[in-house]
């Protein structure tokens, strides 16, 4: 069978480290592009997104081209989804046409498990509904190792629209299995019960005070309009009681950062102060998304063994 | 004339209180004797020694999709597929297309079955016209027609007024009301049962109290109205507590459970795979204790299998644009026993009750007895055959079960229906 990326639940804390590890290895130099690698040469890759993004998609195909890959990019208003052709008919005619990689977004949960079963050709899973999101987990925690800190122990706060979140979703896989003290944070409406029985080390609260006092780490959410099917919290509200700003901070230790997947809501989620203070890391987070990629990507898709950090 | 003697098999039947090895006489689709050693003169002799001889199953809740959704199920493959599947008589949810809300409807399904079904079709009648839940079907006259019931199914009746007058219009016309209790406010957009495992999932969850506030406003309305009120495919521990305390109180509020829900739960679905997905869906484990306790102790009284066929176009895509159902009529014996016989959870008489007297009595049917004069259906199965479900030698014209490719202990071995044997291994 395939091994793509469908998610980070099923991955071993070794093989997280190891993609960490060699994603590291793609950064750039201080004040330098990316390089430029000759190591999928003669690979192609399909981006197929079924759902809008900037930021995943433009990183995923940077991220090819400068390991040397071919990349294709597909929207779905583009293809013949419109046509009212079934997802299965969809990936196996692209299937047919022999890339070494599917990337693939979709609106519904589980939709590339869903077709992997149908599928030789390997699906890294680029956002599933409300369920996963690995390269952006991925991301995050290269962006927070790359504060110096190590996962364990650490108090990381993720704060929003928990319910609808595959960022957190994936990211509570992967901080749980290095050991973190994870805190989920959101109006209960947001924040289901049954959370804190998804990995060990969740801790749940409705109080943002209290998620964020003595936090390392702080995750903004977006409020995913388009995902909730009922009013919740108003726009002014949500803001009052969720919103991240500046005097939170205080609450955090001295060198806590900030973090957020994007696309940010300014005066939403989070205040523009806090959002461009000295602790955002907002844009390390985009930075590391391209070396985090180029790792997954040459996992997939370099047909080498990967058993490991040394298996690079 | 036509005779049968089925010989030397364990009779079972628990309307006449029957439990032992015997001979079932049959003449002209009527049972004429049970009795040891009867003669076969000039009768067809079908060898049941080892098996089980019961009454013919009834499959209270089914959907055999005609008239209108023709490409899933039919009357005649729906009912090969059950006689495959041990029973003898079917009764399918109005939820066809035109839906089964007025006599002609009733009557169309009735004469197909004469026609092309080789078992007994019941058909259930709707509540609401177009089970739009809004105005009252022509109950009466639908129950006139061979009517044995009225539900709204997968469409419940939210509105309560709507529902007190249901069921003070059946309990006027003698007829049971069925109902799918689902609060359709509370289960919106849900795809599976809400928990840790549709939260891990990141699928919208279908929580248990929508069944338990509708199984609570169903009890106290059956009260007031004096209404035989029937629960179908009780899922949640809650709600079946409520029926528990119903009939603590000495209200007919009887219940069914289906085969799936004794045997599954959440976490035993394989992710994203719509054939786990159905409604009310795979429950928690405790809730799945609750109804297998349910069955032990008698609050739950029959076995249905709400055998639901859908075709692989519609099954085959992602899990939240699937719809919901799955097979059931030929897996219901197999599954049965090995959730409630072999662990020794009931006998195996108690386990015969839930499939023939239990539905029976439920919708006052002559059926489901081996009484001299009854009509001759007979279920004849196997406590310890083992054999291997595969789907697609189903006689369904659908694919749609959680069970392929399973191994089962036990299963059916040959369906008589008036006399004739319509099904054999």
């Amino acid at each position: 069978m395939a091994q793509g990326l469908l998610g980070i639940e099923a991955l071993s804390r070794e093989e997280i480290q190891a993609i960490l590890d060699r994603a590291k290895y793609f950064q750039p130099r201080e004040g330098q592009s990316f390089r430029k690698y000759d190591l999928l040469r003669d690979r192609m890759v399909v981006n197929l997104f079924f759902e809008t993004s900037t930021r995943t998609r433009t990183s995923f195909e940077i991220a090819a081209k400068r390991l040397g890959a071919d990349s294709v990019s597909i929207t779905a208003s583009a293809s013949s989804v419109s046509k009212g052709e079934s997802l299965v008919d969809t990936l196996n005619t692209l299937a047919a046409m022999r890339p070494n990689a599917i990337i693939m977004r979709h609106a519904a949960s589980g939709a590339p498990h869903f077709l992997q079963r149908y599928l030789e050709i390997p699906i890294i899973n680029a956002g599933d509904g409300t369920h996963e999101h690995p390269t952006q987990a991925l991301l995050d925690a290269r962006t927070i190792l790359d504060r110096g800190a190590k996962l364990e122990g650490l108090r990381v706060a993720i704060i929003g629209d928990i319910a609808h979140s595959r960022v957190a979703r994936s990211n509570v896989y992967l901080l749980s299995k290095f050991g973190a003290n994870i805190v989920l944070c959101g109006p209960a409406s947001l924040l289901p019960e049954a959370l804190k029985n998804i990995a060990s080390g969740v801790t749940l609260t409705t109080n943002m005070d209290e998620a964020i006092r003595d936090a390392d780490v702080i995750m903004m959410l977006r409020v995913q309009l388009e995902r909730q099917h009922e009013p919740g919290f108003s726009a002014s509200e949500y803001f009052q009681f969720y919103g991240l700003q500046l005097e939170h901070l205080k609450l955090a230790r001295p060198d806590a950062i900030v973090m957020h997947p994007g696309p940010i809501n300014r005066g939403r989620e989070i205040s523009s102060e806090a959002a461009d203070s000295q602790r955002s890391v907002i844009l390390n987070q985009v930075e590391n998304g391209i070396s985090v990629r180029m790792a997954v990507l040459e996992r997939v898709m370099s047909g080498k063994k990967t058993d490991g950090a040394t298996a690079y | 004339m036509a005779q049968l003697l089925i010989k030397n098999g364990r009779v079972i039947d628990p309307a006449s209180h029957h439990d032992g090895v015997a001979d079932v006489w049959i003449e002209d689709g009527v049972i004429k004797g049970v009795g040891v050693s009867l003669p076969a003169a000039g009768s067809d002799v079908f060898d049941a020694t080892g098996l089980i001889v019961a009454p013919g199953f009834i499959d209270m809740h089914v959907h055999l999709r005609e008239p209108g959704f023709e490409h899933a199920e039919t009357i005649e493959s729906g009912s090969r597929a059950a006689a495959a599947g041990g029973f003898t008589s079917v009764c399918p949810m109005p939820n066809t297309k035109p839906v089964n809300d007025n006599a002609t409807v009733t009557s169309y399904m009735i004469e197909k079955a004469r026609r092309h079904a080789v078992v007994n079709v019941f058909p259930i009648g709707a509540i609401t016209k177009g089970s739009a839940g809004e105005e009252l079907a022509a109950i009466g006259s639908m129950k006139n027609a061979g009517a044995v019931a009225i539900s709204d199914d997968g469409r419940p009746v939210m509105n309560a007024r709507v529902m007190r007058r249901a069921m003070e219009s059946a309990r006027s016309l003698g007829i049971t009301v069925i109902n799918h209790c689902e609060d359709l406010h509370l289960s919106a957009g849900g795809d599976m049962h809400e928990g840790a495992e549709s939260v891990r999932l990141g699928l919208r969850g279908i929580p248990g109290c929508s069944e338990d506030v509708m199984v609570a406003r169903d009890i106290l309305l059956a009260e007031v109205t004096g209404a035989r009120y029937h629960v179908a495919h009780i899922s949640s521990r809650h709600s079946v507590e409520m029926v528990q305390f119903a009939k603590s109180k000495g209200l007919a509020v009887p219940a069914e459970a289906t085969p799936h829900h004794l045997a599954l739960a959440d976490r035993d679905m394989k992710p994203y795979d719509s054939n786990y997905k159905m409604k009310p869906p795979l429950r928690g484990s405790c809730d799945v204790t609750a109804v297998l306790d349910g069955i032990v102790n008698g609050a739950i009284d029959a076995i249905a299998t709400d055998h639901a066929p859908h075709p692989g176009s519609e099954k085959m895509q992602e899990f939240e644009s699937c719809p919901f159902g799955i097979l059931g009529l030929e897996t219901a014996i197999g599954v049965s026993l090995e959730q409630l016989v072999h662990p020794g959870k009931i006998g195996i008489g108690r386990l015969v009750e839930l499939f023939t007297s239990g539905p029976a009595r439920i919708l006052g049917l002559d059926r489901g007895t081996l009484a001299v004069g009854a009509p001759a259906d007979v279920t004849i199965f196997s406590t310890d055959r083992e054999w291997t479900y595969d789907v697609n030698k189903s006689f369904s014209k659908s694919r749609n079960s959680p069970f392929d490719g399973k191994r089962f202990k036990g299963g059916p071995v040959a369906t008589v229906v008036a006399g004739e044997v319509v099904w054999r291994v």
